[in-house]
């Protein structure tokens, strides 16, 4: 049943010029942000490190690009009446539709190949961090994604929901920083401060990019995703109505 | 089959279905009519288990929407409002992508076939959905619905858009259908339910008008049993008509001052006292007919009535 909408879901990002444009300008940035920015020829390291600090920011713009069109379109254009009038529920479609845009996500990460080939041709990388650190992108991309889910769940207008999901990404990035916590360390309780310092998507990523799969940081992701998947599945319940 | 029983939705303040009751059974299509916002569409929802009620039960085939939703809904073939499909697919792709979901498995290629001949599809089958025509998109949109032979067949104004001759096609098709199925339609065409209907539902303001064969329904008309008269060269009838006693009133036709129609009292044989008349008379009748009633006139009182009663009640609160 998820099989059937993931595979729909998939070949759709297909049909239209979306998933070219989004492959290329994905490959594009991460590739200038990485040399420009970055300065990852001149360090003369054999890493991808400046290559992956970026993928939170890139992510910030580009997973809820991929997201807003997730149930605003479905609820747009009535086939969300469709979807959902089909013998699954409604979690089994938020599921299978998340799936595929994860995927997605993937197959485009997947696509920068390229950097891992030049670092190794170049030196000789760590190739197990370098794995960790794929998996820790594609994980924080999915984390990402499930935030935009479920604000794309909220609004049927896709800009709402692009600049919905920009803004709380932005909030979980944030929640690392000092400037978050500077805010909270007068006041807040110390468990509360720990709350928010641990919801910190950077954090966590940056953990598993440096090559420590840590359970924890693995479980984090996944329990973020999960969270805002039943999130979303209940906001389509409440919004379906109206 | 379909079990609707007290129903209700509300949408903050308003009441879109107020405690609404019927059941359908296998082998009758059933007809839900009523004006644009009397709770159709909302009704349909509810049964197919889009949306939850706010009060009371749907049952389809023995599961309660509410709690079975996937065996329900499994048994359920839907056309929404407005046919709406994927619009980056195509009618083939859609049709295999519902198949799929409904895990037809080794069936589903045949069916399709068979779904597209039947809904003449076979032209558009490999064209995006988003460049059909709308009497196309209609069909794409009923052939999902009985792709799965399903035992309930729901369709929200399924000859919407379509020409005269898919209205013909598609109404036929219902007709076929409706052997063994319980068929629901909604419909704001009231020659429909002539066409394709056994029974007819009126619902104004969220709430039951009239449960009732069209037959029946036709009888609630003040034109059940109406003469309509012409008589050739210049001759009026009207006096003598308003003369008789089983004359109700008599009118001008729409559109032709030379026919005149005689509105009957109540249980009267307007026909034979009307022939016997003019025999009487010696008129020389050019054309005459009796008529089964006028649904619209129906409709229109029923609604009108159950409309302003509700303001009534408003007021007084």
């Amino acid at each position: 049943m998820i099989a059937t909408l993931f595979k729909r879901e998939l070949a759709s990002y297909f049909s239209t010029p979306l998933a070219y444009v989004f492959i290329v300008i994905f490959l594009m940035l991460s590739a200038a942000l990485t040399f420009f920015l970055g300065g990852w020829y001149e360090r003369s390291q054999a890493d991808l490190l400046p290559f992956f600090g970026f993928h939170p920011w890139l992510y910030l713009f580009l997973v809820p690009a991929i997201a807003m069109k997730l149930w605003a379109e479905e609820r747009k254009s009535g086939t969300i009446e469709l979807l959902l009038t089909l013998p699954i529920t409604v979690f089994q479609a938020v599921v299978g539709k998340y799936l595929a845009a994860w995927v997605f996500i993937g197959i485009a990460l997947a696509l920068t190949f390229p950097m891992w080939l030049t670092v190794n041709y170049l030196g000789s990388p760590d190739n197990g961090v370098i794995l960790a650190a794929y998996l820790g992108s594609w994980l924080m991309a999915g984390a990402f994604l499930a935030v935009g889910s479920c604000m794309s769940a909220a609004t049927n207008n896709q800009v709402i929901a692009f600049i919905l999901s920009v803004v709380v990404c932005f909030m979980f990035i944030l929640a690392g920083f000092t400037l978050v916590f500077d805010v909270f360390k007068d006041w807040a309780p110390l468990p509360l401060l720990d709350a928010i310092t641990s919801l910190s998507f950077l954090s966590h990523y940056q953990a598993i990019s440096r090559g420590v799969l840590d359970f924890r940081d693995v479980a984090f992701f996944i329990v973020m995703i999960l969270a805002w998947l039943l999130a979303t599945a209940i906001v389509i319940d409440i919004k379906k109505a109206s | 089959m379909v079990k609707v029983e007290q129903l209700s939705k509300q949408f903050g303040q308003f009441t879109a279905v107020d405690q609404l009751s019927f059941e359908v059974a296998p082998g009758e299509v059933l007809g839900f009519l009523g004006p644009n916002g009397a709770g159709k569409s909302t009704t349909m929802k509810m049964i197919t288990g889009f949306i939850a009620p706010s009060a009371g039960t749907v049952n389809v085939g023995g599961h309660d929407v509410s709690r079975e939703p996937v065996k329900a809904k499994s048994l359920i073939g839907y056309l929404p409002e407005g046919a709406p499909a994927y619009a980056d697919m195509t009618p083939a792709q859609f049709l295999k992508f519902a198949a799929s979901v409904r895990k037809m498995g080794a069936t589903s290629s045949t069916r399709i076939d068979q779904v597209v001949d039947q809904l003449m599809l076979n032209d558009v089958l490999h064209k995006p959905i988003d460049t059909l025509s709308k009497g196309f998109k209609r069909r794409v949109g009923i052939a999902q619905a009985i792709l799965h032979d399903p035992k309930v067949l729901i369709l929200d104004e399924p000859t919407d858009g379509l020409d005269p001759m898919q209205k013909h096609e598609v109404r036929s098709l219902i007709t076929n259908l409706a052997e063994d199925k319980t068929v629901i339609v909604s419909t704001h065409i009231l020659e429909e339910v002539n066409a394709v209907c056994s029974r007819a539902i009126i619902i104004a303001n969220g709430q039951l008008v009239a449960d009732a064969e069209p037959g029946e329904l036709e009888s609630l008309s003040e034109y059940h049993g109406a003469v309509t008269l012409k008589l050739s060269g210049e001759t009026d009838p009207r006096v003598e008509l308003e003369a008789l006693p089983s004359v109700f009133r008599v009118e001008a036709y729409p559109d032709d001052n030379r026919r005149v129609t005689a509105i009957p009292n109540a249980d009267s044989h307007l026909y034979a006292d009307i022939q016997a008349l003019a025999k009487q008379k010696q008129w020389d009748i050019e054309e005459m007919f009796a008529e089964r009633g006028r649904l619209e006139d129906v409709f229109r009182r029923l609604v009108d009535s159950h409309s302003s009663q509700s303001q009534n009640v408003g007021g007084t609160a």
